[in-house]
């Protein structure tokens, strides 16, 4: 048979020969990267929705419109990584529970099933009033989507709110167990030293929630400015700690994890140390000093109280760090899990590739995708607060009254 | 493998996903979910008996044995195995392979290469013909041999383990088999198997790996490797069958299987090999 197989990862040392065709490549980085981006996103909307702090209204709902974004193409990057894309659906029509993997389906979907609740019932209000304004097509796509109930009473509102909020309930231990699960999917793994370990689900879980909360800075302060809109210090503030918070435990257990590694020095601890040393060290840098870099200026931008202009910099800058750290991070561990050879002999060096179907570019548009997704769903549901009345919780807790 | 096997093993997965569905909504998601991800976990399904003509799959439990000191890395195993599985003619892509153990004076590590590498390619001037070079030609070694390797069948596989569709499955003979019309080629396989026995075939874009020629053995033949071998260092046959060369080899030897620290109970057993052998 011809060989159809064209970019064999060099080594040193011993490595099995069916190692140098390395099996996950971009692709598997993008995925948990973006499936974290929507865990982080969906956090910081329950901050407002669930936990009532008001300082995050002003992107709660963008918050939620970016997670749904970013979870629509969660999966994209699996289905192009697929040998066999077109049979994608076997693992849901007969998953085979002793894989990991064969309950992405079921935990994606049932997340994917919350979240567009929780956004029809958070926009419920604004697409009966569009419903009676919008014209052409754009009408009967309103008219569609109130599901026939343009009921906007007080007591429909509060309704409303009350299911919004029950559906983040539950939405908060889902996104928690979507991205937990995806970290069990390489911790799990006896077969990779670099992967298996307990404190992996963690690590990534943590990770996701920094990112997500890093990209709604971004997004936040880039969506605002053009649409010349005066940014909230207090929300920018509530920002800046909470990701602060997270990023502390993040280094923490990752610290802790690498500490454990060095200190057990299993047997092959010599060749992690020339992976560290070698493939994988400028990913790694890029980790470990974006991450520490953030870490300073988040620290100097709340023990100085730092306002206006200058939080907003040096946050965005932060937040901006922290997303290239994390992604330096997933590749770490996909990328450095598989050029530690199995053999723990030898160390193989991953080739990236710009065209074809796994190729950067892939990933770069599959990264992009989310944005411009995001782009047309929040000209379909505008979910900017000004100047509408404080509809959640207050209108919830009147009705509790009454 | 057989077409009539694999639609027989997907009805009755069907109908056992069918059964769970069917519990599950009787008792509540978690409380049927739960038992099937933890109980089961150690014992994969078994699927019914294949339809091979004179062939009763519980009726057998095949073994390997590897005698080391025979090997003379002559890389006939190789060439056989590619030839009767169809597999790619590039390093990269084996269902068995040879590696070479070099233990030079002064030196206490082995020195380690397989039919792969660079050199041993350049020596045999083509990357789907193999050879072993003479590049110790003129050092002093102290100690050497080759180990084969191949799929280790083991009892609890974890390729199995993590297949996200049950198209990797164990036979009842013991044999691990891939129902390549099913498999997704999502390769989480080759990732969990921690003797990179698995590969992607390309062509295909599904898993592939050695059955130990499965549709040799259950017409009562040899694996091809088996066959070839010129110095019989490769040993195969029934456990069931207490008088076959496979339980005569592990009686009369002291036999060790590879990373038996991951519990996956391979099925191939080696004599003569060092601890260095992973």
């Amino acid at each position: 048979m011809e060989s159809l197989f064209t970019h064999a990862a060099p080594y040193v040392g011993y490595v099995y020969p069916n190692e140098t065709d390395i099996p996950w490549g971009e692709l598997i980085v993008v995925y948990p990267y973006i499936t974290g981006l929507v865990a982080g996103a969906f956090i910081v909307s329950s901050f407002y929705h669930v936990f009532g702090m008001r300082q995050f209204r002003p992107i709660a709902r963008f918050a939620l419109l970016t997670a749904l974004c970013f979870l629509l193409f969660a999966p994209m990057p699996l289905l192009f990584h697929l040998g066999r894309p077109e049979r994608a659906f076997n693992a849901v029509i007969t998953p085979h529970w002793t894989s990991a993997m064969a309950a992405f389906g079921y935990v994606a979907g049932f997340y994917l099933v919350i979240l567009v609740l929780e956004v029809w019932f958070a926009f419920r209000p604004d697409i009966v009033a569009k419903s009676k304004t919008a014209e052409g097509p754009l009408r009967l796509l309103y008219r569609g989507l109130t599901l026939g109930s343009d009921d906007v009473s007080p007591a429909a509102l509060a309704y409303d709110q009350k299911w919004a909020r029950a559906l983040a309930i539950i939405g908060i231990p889902s996104a928690a167990g979507l991205h937990g699960y995806v970290g069990f999917i390489f911790g799990s793994l006896k077969s990779r030293e670099w992967w298996s370990s307990d404190l992996m689900p963690i690590i990534f879980l943590l990770s996701a929630i920094v990112s997500g909360v890093a990209l709604l800075v971004v997004l936040y302060v880039v969506v605002w400015k053009v649409r010349r809109v005066e940014l909230d210090d207090d929300c920018l503030k509530g920002l800046a700690k909470v990701m602060w918070a997270f990023l502390i435990v993040v280094l923490v257990v990752e610290g802790l994890e690498y500490v454990e590694m060095f200190y057990r020095a299993r047997e092959g601890i010599d060749t992690i140390m020339q992976l560290i040393k070698g493939p994988l060290r400028t990913g790694l840098l890029i980790q470990a000093l974006g991450s520490a870099a953030a870490f300073m200026m988040l620290t100097a931008l709340i023990a100085l109280r730092t306002q206006g202009r200058s939080l907003m910099v040096w946050l965005t800058l932060s937040a901006v760090l922290l997303l290239i750290a994390v992604l330096a991070m997933r590749w770490n561990v996909v990328i450095g899990g598989e050029e530690l050879s199995k053999t723990m002999k030898g160390l193989l060096t991953f080739q990236v590739t710009f065209l074809g179907r796994e190729g950067v570019l892939t990933s770069l548009l599959l990264l992009a995708g989310p944005f411009v997704a995001l782009w047309i769903l929040a000209r379909l549901l505008p979910p900017w607060d000004e100047g509408r009345l404080e509809p959640a919780i207050a209108g919830l807790r009147s009705t509790a009254r009454r | 493998m057989d077409e009539e096997e694999n639609n027989t093993r997907r009805q009755q997965e069907r109908r056992d996903f069918l059964r769970i569905l069917g519990t599950a909504v009787a008792f509540g998601g978690t409380a049927a979910v739960a038992p099937t991800v933890l109980g089961e976990a150690a014992s994969p399904q078994t699927p019914p008996n294949p339809r091979i003509p004179g062939y009763d799959w519980t009726k057998h439990r095949w073994a390997f044995g590897v005698d080391v000191g025979r090997c003379i890395g002559c890389l006939r195993c190789d060439e056989a195995c590619k030839i009767e599985n169809d597999v790619v003619r590039d390093p990269n892509h084996f269902r068995t392979w040879v590696e070479r153990y070099v233990y030079l004076e002064g030196e206490t590590r082995p020195r380690i290469d397989s039919q792969s590498d660079p050199q041993n390619i350049a020596a045999s001037g083509s990357s789907g013909d193999y050879r072993f070079d003479d590049r110790y030609r003129n050092a002093t070694v102290t100690k050497a041999y080759f180990v084969p390797k191949l799929c280790n069948q083991c009892e609890h596989p974890p390729c199995v383990q993590v297949c996200p569709t049950g198209a990797s499955f164990k036979a009842q003979d013991g044999v691990v088999l891939i129902d390549q019309a099913y498999c997704i080629g999502c390769q989480y396989c080759i990732q969990a198997c921690p003797y990179s026995a698995r590969y992607i075939d390309h062509q295909k874009g599904v898993a592939d790996k050695c059955t130990w020629c499965y549709h040799r053995i259950t017409k009562g033949l040899n694996p091809a490797c088996v066959e070839v071998c010129p110095t019989h260092c490769r040993i195969f046959g029934d456990l069931n069958d207490p008088a076959s060369e496979i339980n005569q080899f592990i009686r009369n030897n002291r036999v060790q299987v590879l990373k038996p620290e991951t519990g996956n109970g391979p099925h191939v057993f080696y004599a003569g090999i060092d601890r260095e052998v992973s």
